[in-house]
Order: structure tokens, then sequence, then C-alpha cells
């Protein structure tokens, strides 16, 4: 991927999973307010944060993400009722797993922002890609089980 | 152990149990396995000593399917695998005797400094010794029990059956270390000496799958390692997802529902700590959604299938709330 | 293997102008399965369709990538394209190329590599979708609407005016809402109970209307056209089949020291009152807390002095279930709290008065009987001075960022009615802007300054100081003529900035409808949905949505009524058939995802399955897919990956984050 060889730009990967209700729209509402964010970012659509499989997150990194940020309804405002809860705790302990391993904690990300929060959407996106240009590229969860 | 024996034997004949789940002598005194005995004569096999570490809960998910009841013998920290198997609908309960028997703290080989063992004195049960013997082909060594103790033991949860029908032997106290100490001590570490020290570590693996396939918790009826539900199965593939995810992937898995027994660790051939992944998993779900011990009650509610509307948000991690919490 | 069709919108310029379409229609060819590629001006419209329609027909498409506008706004309409063309809808997958690519991306490069890989997600995608069919709910033929103000018994009354049977729930004692406090009304100065009551009369005579005052909704479970909700009818104390309305209960009570809520706290009330005399229901309600008999014990009167013996202090909260198809969420608004604004003394001087407290004052029902007068004295003021925006376009958190939109055309009507029967009284209105859009309404504006005499100052007031003399003395600024101000005033009046009620959230989450930072709820497109929620079922009318005057709710509550009655009219509705799926071979039978599930849309059962041979008994999940909405929980939640979820499968996710990270 678009890593530049001779480091002059690094240009990451990162994956945004977004689900359906609040954060795709409010993405979508960053885009028709032309409120812009580095092109590093693609959006996945799912129904809702609950869907986002750890494995996901994990398949991502291994396929040569640098960071990968979550994005759902704000905590009681989600259409399922109850499945940002869920994501909520689950990405905590994942995070928390990553951390103990010793991958950068800022690699990974959970925002909520609904569909009216255009500006919000933008500001993410941009403070998380210079989060991960600043922590490079990831090589960690990669190298975890080649010592060299 | 006799009275181990003789209490299936009577319960064999009298036919309220169709066969007995045990531990049998394997090919050293320091190995003995898991097996099923169908008739008081097959007994003659049975063992019951400090060796005895492997958790027989697992296997009662199969003894579910065969007809008539199966006597089968936890020990405490077994007696929570059971516990959490009938949460999740593997074992009947109906169809398991369950006799809790007395541990005074399992051994590991590992841990008895010596080559060529050819025997052990002072392992047995109920009657253990302070000091093992060892004899080896070099000669005779000897190594104090506690320090030939499973790590799981020396963080004991307790002498307590979570579930049984009847109780046969005495247990010992064992517990001598914070549970979550080794976890802290890794937690302490900078980003670059945790990654150090997992790397080092899970560069062992050899992916046989021990540890999951002894995991209680581990009991899909196939995992998602095997399954092209995920494209996950690339087991040609040096540089695949498994390879490098597995064990994150199945600590997650067992998050909320492992009962730390401890039993992936004890069956690692390469010795990795991986009961640190489990633990660190109860270290976070203790601080953050409040004490939880799988195992205890079959109807609570496990904490990655509840909530509260105040749960910490995921950044707590990056703002380091969870260390040495 | 898939024969997938890709298919690039220009957009007009939208994405053309920062995507090489052309591009990335050449670079769709090179995936595997793209048997064709294509880019078109406008893929949305009849003759972009009827491409998509050709290329599926000759060369037997079985998949197609639309890459275009958001999936939120055109994927229904390619995927009735596919339809038409024999294709399964589900076939269809949308790339994002402008909302997510070409609007926020200015170079055209970036923006296209951008385009190439977003197509590669949508194509690896597709390559997994499988045909899926949608299935069918029963409709409810029943709707419910949230709040009893104008916009809900507008709402009400033209669903039920078409036949379909409507429950309105009521917080407080009557309905009636915000416009009942009103005196007049902009821009015809008509009396606003005038118009108002006979509504109240009508939706109460409704046949179709059933009226439930003085109650919460307290659950809703269910889905678009099925919908369950536990109302909490909450106990009035007074038997409301028993009461005639004489009023007698209310004249002897002997607890007068409640402020009156209807009269904004300007003076008091009896512990059992009705809000108004021409409440509906007639039939008051013991304010408990205020009530001698529940403080103390001892009292009684109200039960004595009642002929029709209707006093039942031992009623108790009545919960009731009722199944609707269609709930619309009508909760209206309240001026914000001014304690942040201490600067205009709101609270330090009685005469300090907000304008929906200056409506009470007008009102002759209201606490001076309509007789415009100081509360601190009660003398008649000669200076008056009008302070707008306050709180409303603030840029701070005091306030809020929006414009309250009724204020401009309120504080005319207050200017132009006090001026027209207080000839005497000198009106100042201090204003950022004048802002009068609508019908009549800058006539309107233009009569209070022109014919009416009304002093109208562009600037802001900087602060209210209470003098010894009981005045009040207003330090401001006149941005034409750039001076300071100093004025004497003894009335100022701030034109307060309205807010939701402060329910709507609350309501919003148990109705899973979105709501904005200002706790407005969300309509599903702003401009081409104005009064559905995005949550299938969900209506809204009135202030919830946004800020709007009488006029505009009455036709958003007439816009809501008719999207209850389209939908009420069905007798079936699709369902979404992006619903988990057990895989009963992979099931453990463990009940994790029945324990996540928010539908209980999941059971267990035991089942015979053929494992590979193995034939046994088995506990397996189940999963209802009339209930499974689709959210993904239980995905998650299994461990061994038996439950997945249809249109958005692992195997899918997976393919769209190989394809990004390629």
């Amino acid at each position: 991927m678009p890593v530049n060889q001779n480091n002059e730009e690094f240009r990451p990967v990162i994956v945004a999973f977004c689900c359906n209700w609040c954060s795709y729209a409010g993405a979508d509402l960053a885009g028709s307010s032309r409120l812009s964010y580095p092109a590093d970012v693609k959006i996945i659509r799912v129904p809702c944060s609950c869907r986002v499989n750890p494995m996901f997150i994990l398949r991502a990194f291994e396929k040569g993400a640098d960071g990968v940020i979550l994005c759902g309804c704000h905590p009681g405002d989600c259409h399922y009722s109850t499945g940002n809860y869920y994501a909520r705790r689950r990405m905590t302990l994942l995070f928390s797993m990553l951390d103990f391993i010793g991958v950068e904690n800022g690699r990974t990300r959970v925002e909520w922002v609904s569909a009216a929060e255009g500006v919000k959407f933008s500001e993410t996106m941009n403070s998380f890609v210079a989060k991960i240009r600043s922590l490079g590229k990831n090589v960690r969860l990669g190298d975890l089980r080649c010592k060299n | 152990m006799q009275e181990l024996i003789t209490r299936a034997k009577a319960l064999l004949e009298s036919g309220e149990v169709q066969r007995v789940l045990g531990w049998k002598q394997g090919e050293h005194i320091y190995d003995p396995e898991p097996a099923f005995f169908d008739s008081a004569e097959a007994l003659k096999d049975f063992v019951y000593n400090g060796f005895c570490g492997a958790n027989l809960s697992k296997y009662m998910i199969e003894a579910a399917k065969l007809e008539g009841k199966t006597l089968v013998f936890l020990k405490p920290c077994d007696s929570y695998s059971f516990v959490q198997l009938m949460k999740e609908h593997r074992v009947d309960r109906e169809k398991a005797h369950i006799i809790g028997v007395g541990c005074k703290g399992k051994l590991s080989v590992n841990k008895i400094d010596a080559d060529g063992i050819l025997d052990i004195q002072g392992a047995g049960y109920p009657d253990c010794a302070d000091t093992l013997t060892v004899d080896t082909l070099y000669g005779q060594t000897t190594v104090s029990y506690k320090d030939a103790m499973l790590e799981r033991c020396h963080v004991c949860k307790g002498k307590e059956h979570m579930v049984c029908d009847e109780q046969i032997g005495e247990s010992a106290d064992t517990a001598d270390s914070d549970r979550f100490a080794q976890v802290a001590a890794i937690e302490a570490m900078s980003p670059e000496e945790k990654f150090a020290f997992f790397q080092s570590e899970l560069s062992k693996c050899i992916r046989c799958n021990a540890c999951r396939n002894v995991c209680p918790a581990c009991s899909c009826r196939k995992c998602v390692f095997d399954s092209t539900k995920f494209d996950s199965t690339q087991k040609a593939n040096t540089t695949s997802f498994e390879e490098k995810m597995f064990h994150i992937i199945r600590a997650f898995h067992v998050a909320g529902r492992c009962t730390d027994c401890g039993e992936c660790s004890r069956v690692c051939p390469q010795g990795i700590p991986l009961h640190l992944f489990n633990r660190k998993f109860i270290k976070d779900i203790n601080s953050l959604y409040g004490e939880y011990q799988a195992g205890v009650d079959a109807q609570a509610k496990a904490p990655l299938t509840s909530f509260t509307q105040e749960d910490a948000e995921p950044s707590i991690v990056a703002e380091g709330g969870l260390t040495h919490a | 293997m898939q024969k997938i069709g890709v298919f690039v919108c220009h957009c007009g310029s939208n994405i053309a102008a920062t995507v090489d379409v052309k591009k990335v229609a050449k670079m769709a060819l090179k995936e595997p399965g793209v048997c064709h590629a294509e880019d078109y001006p406008y893929m949305c419209s009849e003759a972009g369709q009827s491409r998509i329609a050709a290329a599926i027909a000759e060369k037997g498409l079985t998949g197609i990538v639309v890459c275009s506008c958001s999936p939120r706004m055109h994927e229904a309409t390619f995927r009735k394209a596919a339809e038409r063309c024999g294709l399964n809808p589900y076939m269809v997958e949308i790339a994002n190329l402008r909302e997510h690519c070409s609007w926020i991306h200015k170079d055209m490069e970036e923006a296209t590599e951008k385009a190439v890989i977003l197509m590669r997600a949508a194509v690896a995608k597709v390559h997994l979708n499988t045909p899926l069919q949608a299935g069918e709910s029963a409709v409810t033929k029943r709707a419910l609407v949230i709040g009893g103000g104008i916009a809900g018994i507008q709402t009400a009354i033209d669903i039920a005016d078409a036949g379909y049977k409507v429950d309105i729930v009521e917080k407080t004692p009557s309905i009636g809402g915000r416009m009942s406090q009103l005196d007049k009304t902009f821009p015809t100065l008509d009396c606003s109970a005038c118009i108002l009551t006979p509504k109240m009369v009508e939706a109460a005579a409704h046949e179709n209307i059933t009226i439930h005052t003085y109650s919460e909704v307290e659950k809703v479970s269910g889905f678009v056209g099925n919908f369950t909700v536990d109302i909490r009818k909450k106990a009035r104390m007074v038997d409301m089949t028993k009461c005639t309305g004489c009023g007698v209960c209310q004249e002897k009570c002997p607890s007068r020291k409640t402020a009156n809520e209807f009269n904004r706290g300007l003076n008091t009330r009896s512990a059992i009152y009705t809000p108004f005399a021409q409440a509906i229901p007639n039939v008051p309600v013991i304010d408990t807390e205020s009530c001698i008999k529940f403080k103390t014990g001892k009292c009684g009167v109200c039960a004595a002095v009642c002929q029709a013996g209707a006093i039942d202090y031992k009623q108790q909260d009545e919960i009731i279930t009722e199944t609707y198809g269609a709930i619309v969420v009508a909760t209206g608004f309240d001026t914000i709290k001014l304690d942040k604004y201490g600067e205009y003394a709101y609270g330090q001087s009685k005469d300090v008065i907000t304008s929906l407290e200056l409506e009470r004052i007008m009102n002759a029902a209201g606490p001076t009987k309509g007789h415009l007068e100081r509360l601190s004295d009660g003398k008649a003021p000669k200076e008056i001075v009008f302070i707008q925006c306050v709180g409303s376009r603030c840029s701070d958190d005091r306030g809020k960022p929006y414009c309250s939109k009724i204020c401009c055309m309120y504080t005319a009507k207050h200017a132009m009615l006090i001026r027209d029967k207080y000839p005497d009284v000198n009106v100042t209105v201090f204003y950022i802007d004048v802002r009068t859009p609508g019908k009549n309404f800058d006539e309107f504006y233009r009569r209070a300054v022109e014919d009416y005499g009304v002093n109208y100052v562009k600037g802001q007031v900087g602060k209210v100081a209470p003098q010894p003399d009981g005045s009040l003395l207003v330090q401001g600024v006149d941005l034409l003529d750039n001076k300071q101000i100093l004025k004497k005033a003894d009335m100022v009046v701030l034109a307060t900035a309205i807010e939701p009620n402060p329910d709507a959230r609350k309501i919003a989450t148990m109705l899973t409808a979105s709501i904005d930072t200002n706790n407005f709820l969300t309509e599903a497109h702003p401009k081409l949905r104005p009064v559905e929620s995005p949550t299938a079922g969900v209506f809204l009318s009135g202030v919830c949505q946004g800020p709007k005057d009488i006029p505009e709710t009455v036709a958003q509550a007439g816009a809501a009524a008719v999207k209850v009655i389209g939908l009420l009219a069905k007798d079936k509705l699709k369902t979404n058939p992006c619903t988990a799926q057990a895989d009963e071979l992979l099931c453990n039978g463990c009940s994790t995802c029945a324990n996540v599930c928010p539908y209980g849309a999941i059971t267990y059962e035991v089942r015979l399955v053929n494992d590979h041979g193995i034939r046994e008994e088995r506990r397996v999940a189940s999963v209802n897919s009339a209930l499974c909405q689709g959210c993904g929980a239980c995905t998650v939640a299994c461990p061994s990956g038996a439950m997945d979820l249809q249109g958005f499968s692992n195997r899918q996710i997976i393919a769209e984050v190989d394809a990004i990270c390629r």
C-alpha cells in the first residue's frame, strides 16, 4: 500500500467502521458539508457498532492497516437500543489487550458520532490520522511472532 | 485414592452411574490422563495424585451425549468450569454425578528441575509429602511440594466446590501469591518491554492447539480458526491471520467465560504463560465492570453480555486508566 | 464466480470533478469477476438505470456495484432497478464516491486512488453477496401520538379522519400544549385559544381518538408496524368517569400556594387543579406534593365537597400496554433556563420577564387578568424594552447555537399589541437581526415599526440593572449610530430561546430515534424526508424536530399524519432480509447470542442435525427473522461464528477489510 519507500511521506492505511444509522450518516454529512479529512480513511459500513468483531480489527492490522477506528451512535442513541453498549465493552477489553501486549494504544479508537455531527466526524478523522501518522507504520502486530 | 475407587465401584455396581470419568496412569508417574472407566474392573487403572491436574469438566460435554449418568471427579477449581459449562448448556447436570474431590495443590513436572525422572515419591493423595523425592537416571533429588506446584495453585480460588453431589477428601490452602501480580507487573512495563516480552513468548508457539483443546471454555464444536466462515483458515500460510491473532482472539472469545482454571498454561508444551491473557481480561473486567468470577453462578449475567449506561469508554485504555488499577 | 458489473456515476460534476471516473471504470475491469464497467453522468437517472438494465441483460450480470453517492441516498433506487431486470436487489452494492470521497478531497490523484479502493471493496463484497428475500410482517392499524400540543392534536385529527385509531399520550393534565398558553397569534392577531380549543374539542370528541392525559410513555419495544408501548397513566386521584368538572373542589381547596405552571409560575394554584379553564379533559388532578391530605393525612376537603364522589385518594398509577403500527413524536418545547444570563437581572427583578410570561400577563385568564402591569408593584409600565436573541444564536455554552425562529415575530406582535392597547407606552426592541421570512410576516413587522411606532434598535444589551426606585436601567449599544444607549425602563421582556422538551431525549432513546446535539430529533433526510425519523415507523411533528411557528407546525403535523396514514394503509410490510442466521452445524447452543439480542429474536430448540454423517440431537439457536432487526450483536457474541448476518456477513466484511488494506 501507498507507503512511500523513501519515507518522505507516510500515508497510513486507516479503516473506519461506521454504523449505518449515526456515524455513516455523520460521514455523509461531513461530505455534503465539504468538511475534508485525509483520503487515508476508508469507511466500511456496518449496521451497528456491535457488528464489529474484534477479528475484523485484527484482520485489518494483519493485512496492513495502520489504524482502525470504530464509530457508532452515542451511548443511549443506538438504533438498536443496546448495540453500542456491547461494542463499548468489547472494544475497551480488546484495546486493553492490545495495549497489554505492547501495541501502541493510539492505533485503535472508538468515537461516538451522531448523524448530525458532520463536523465531529471530520475532526475525529483528522485527529486520528494525525495520531497514526505520528505513530508511523504498524509493525508490532505483524511482528508479534517474529522474534528477530 | 482408595476411597475414591471404592465409592466409584459402589456407584457403578448399583447402576446409579454408567461410567466413571477420572484419571488413569500414564506412561510416567507425572502424566496421568483423563479416562472413562466403564466397569468396576476397569477401575484398577484409576489414579488420583498430585499430578492429576487435568480438568475433567470439558469431558462432560461428551458424557452428556451418552446414555445414563456419568460419575465425575472434580477438584474445587474444576467445578467452576462445570458450572460455566452448565450456564452455556453444554453439560447436563442431570446426567452427572459429581464427586467433589479434595486437592492439596497440583504439581508440574516442568517445575521439577531434573532429567531422566524414573519415579517421584510424596505426590500421592491424600497423603502427600512436604518434600518430593525424585528418583532419576542420575540419582536422587528432592524438591519441595510447594515449589513443584502449578502456578495456578499458588493463586488458588479456594477449597469450596461450586457444584457437587458429594465430597470426598480434604483440600489444602495453597494460595500464597496475588492472582494479578504477574499481570500488574507486565502492565507496569513500557510498551516496548511489553511487546518484547510477548513477542518472545508467542514466538515459541507451535500452534499445536493444546491450549485450545484442553480449555473448557474453548469448547466450540468447530473453532473459528477451523471454520471457513471467517476466511481465517489458512493453516499452511505462515503469515496468516490466525498465526498472529490466535491467542488474542482465543482469549477474547473466552473473556467473561474463562474461570482461570489454568489448563492452557499447564498443557502448553512450549511453556508459554497463556493464562496471562485470560487473567488480564479478568482483571480488566473486575476493575471496569465489577468483580466477576465465571463459574460461580450459572444464572449470573456475563460481563460481555451485559452493560451499564455508565460503562467506561474505550479511551480509558489510552488514558492509562486500566494500568495498575 | 460472479459476473459483476461496475457502474461509475459522475453525478454531474459532483464526483467527476475530483475523481477520474474513467480511470475508476478502467481499474474495475482489472478486478476478478468484473466483466463490465462503465461511467455515466447520472446513473440514478432513467437513462442511467436503463444502461444498468442493458448491461445486466447483455452480460448476464449476477451482481452490480454502483460507484455513486451515499447508499443512504440511492441504494433503494439501484436495488429497484436491479429487481426490475430480474436481479435480486441484494446483489447490489454501492461504493460511496461522493460523500466519502469526491466532496471531501481536493486532489484528483488522491481522490481517484481512494475511489478505486472503495470500488474494490464493494466488488470484493458483492462477490460474497447472496440473493436475499424480504419477508413480510403485519401492520397494526393504530397510531400513537406522543404529546398533546397543537402538533400532536393536528396529527391525531388528520390520522383519525382517515379512519385509523389514534392514541394521544400527554404528560400534563390537559391537552393543548404551549399554544394554549399564548394570548394572540401572529401575523393575524387572532386569539390563540379561540382557534385552538375547537381543535381540542374535535380531538376529544373524535370517535377514532383516545386521549391519555396525565400519562407518559414508559417503554417501547417492537418495530415499524408492530410497536408495543407501555403507557403509565398517573394517578389523578379523581375518578374521570364520575367527575362533572364543576370546579368546586378547586375553589374550596385550602392549599393554594403552589406555583401555577400554566401561568409560568406568576401566580399560584390550588393542589387540586385543572391547568386552565378550557382544559380537556375538564377533570382536575391532585398534585400530591402540594396536597395537605397527602402531606399530613388530614384534610379531605375536596372529597367532602365533591357532589359526584369523584375524589379517590387511593388511586394508583396504571400501566396500559397497547400496540401501534406507527408512532409520532410531538413533544414540543420549553424556554431555556436563564440562570446563565445574570446580566439581564432575570430572577433579580420581577419586572424582567420572558416573552412567554408576557403572553400570560397579556391574557385575560392570566395572573393580571390581561392588564399590562408590573409584577413588582402592579403599576402600569410606561417604558418597555424587549431584548432579542436571549440564548439564541449563541456561540458559547450559555445558550443555543440556533435561531429560535419565532421570537422576531412574537416580539413584533407584543410590541404592536401593547402600542395598540396602551398608546402611551414606549416600546423599544434591541435586536441583532429582524428575521421575518414567512407569508405576511415582513408586512407585519413593518406595521409595528411604521404604523405603531415601535422603536427598533439594532444592537445588543449588555446589562439590565435594577434601580433603587424600582426602575430598570438598560445598557445597550446602537450599532447603526455607533453609540452607547442608557435607557430607563419599567419592564424588560426577554425573547428567550426555545429548546426541545427535556423529555425528548428520553423518548428518542426509547424509540431508538436519532437526536442531535441540541436534543432536536433528527429527520431521515433534512430536505426530502423532513417528517420521518431515520427509525422506520417513527415520525416527527412540531418543534421536537426544530424551531417552528404555528402554521409550520400544523403543516408538519399534517405531513406526519399523511406518512402515518400511508404506513397504516398497508396490510403487510416488507421486512429487512439482512437478518441474523445461525449455522446449526457450528452452533454450540450456549445462549450467549440470545443474551445480547435486544429483540428477543433468538430462541433455542433441540433439533436433529446431520453433521457430516453424525446424526444427533443438538440444542441450537433459531432466529425469528420477523423479530430480528439485523444489528449483529449476536454475531460477535457468538464465539464459534455460527451466527452470521445476511448482507453484512463475516466474510463480506473481511473481504472489504482485505480490499482496503490490500
